[in-house]
């Protein structure tokens, strides 16, 4: 019963997710893209709730939907791109070209995927995995090195935006 | 009926699949970029997904990184969109082909 109740609540997540993201490659618009991201990484959201991962989940929207897509809203604001750009698609021959490529490429994973043995996942407690206590446990023991280089790593993206954006420091 | 990991490793892929052909049939950078992050996405999905299955909490640690290298991928991506622009006037993948002539 409560594996039956999982499945319906992956598939109430999963289909809406994939028609979202579906909806960025269609969409001329890149504000219509930048819509069906948002509503993508809401439902990855409920998906990552349902695999346990509160932390990761709540930072995916507040990372994720709140400040990166703020940002790409900004960008398409700023850009303020008009319709001679937009009605520029590739030759319908080259988006065939790439679609039948990257649909090589989801042949290997399936394959990938369908040869890996079936097991019973492990059991865990919701109150222990993934909350903030226990994923802050991990971070700044035993991957603290890695922790501390993102926090580099964010300092120099910030620079580097900075001095790559701005017409004269 | 397959177990949750396995559904997860399939959506995993389709919403790659999704994403990198979105890389390959656009021409707006923007667009491009947001598939982009679509696919790091579905990398996270994969970690989570594992994660859950081995009761381990290093997939979560892996997730969180992956987060923060979106994020700065992001911020510095936007910043050459916005000077291509400025300099030349496109953002069009295939209009900024100084290095290729």
């Amino acid at each position: 019963m409560n594996d039956k109740a999982e499945l319906v609540t992956f598939f109430v997540f999963a289909v809406p997710l994939l028609f979202s993201a579906l909806g960025v490659v269609i969409a001329k618009n890149p504000v219509y893209a930048a819509m069906n991201l948002v509503a993508a990484f809401f439902f990855m959201a409920g998906i990552y709730v349902l695999l346990v991962a509160h932390l990761i989940a709540f930072m995916q929207i507040l990372v994720y939907a709140g400040a990166v897509m703020v940002l790409f809203l900004f960008v398409i604001m700023l850009l303020s791109i008009g319709d001679e750009h937009l009605g520029k698609e590739r030759k319908k021959a080259m988006q065939l070209v790439g679609v039948l490529g990257a649909l090589g490429l989801l042949a290997v994973l399936w394959g990938a995927i369908s040869a890996v043995p079936q097991a019973i996942p492990a059991s865990v407690d919701p109150g222990k995995f993934g909350t903030v206590r226990a994923v802050g446990l991990v971070l700044f023991t035993r991957y603290l090195l890695p922790f501390e280089a993102t926090s580099l790593l964010l300092l120099v993206a910030i620079v580097g935006a900075v001095v790559v954006a701005k017409e004269r420091i | 009926m397959p177990q949750m990991t396995t559904l997860c490793l399939y959506l995993a892929a389709i919403l790659f699949t999704i994403g990198l052909s979105g890389v390959l049939i656009k021409r707006n950078a923007l667009i491009v970029m947001m598939c982009v992050e679509l696919m790091l996405n579905a990398a996270n999905l994969t970690f989570l997904a594992f994660a859950r299955q081995n009761a381990a909490l290093s997939g979560h640690a892996i997730a969180f990184f992956v987060i923060a290298v979106a994020a700065a991928e992001a911020a510095v991506g936007l910043a050459i969109i916005i000077a291509i622009y400025r300099t030349r006037g496109a953002v069009n993948v295939d209009e900024v082909r100084a290095l290729h002539e």
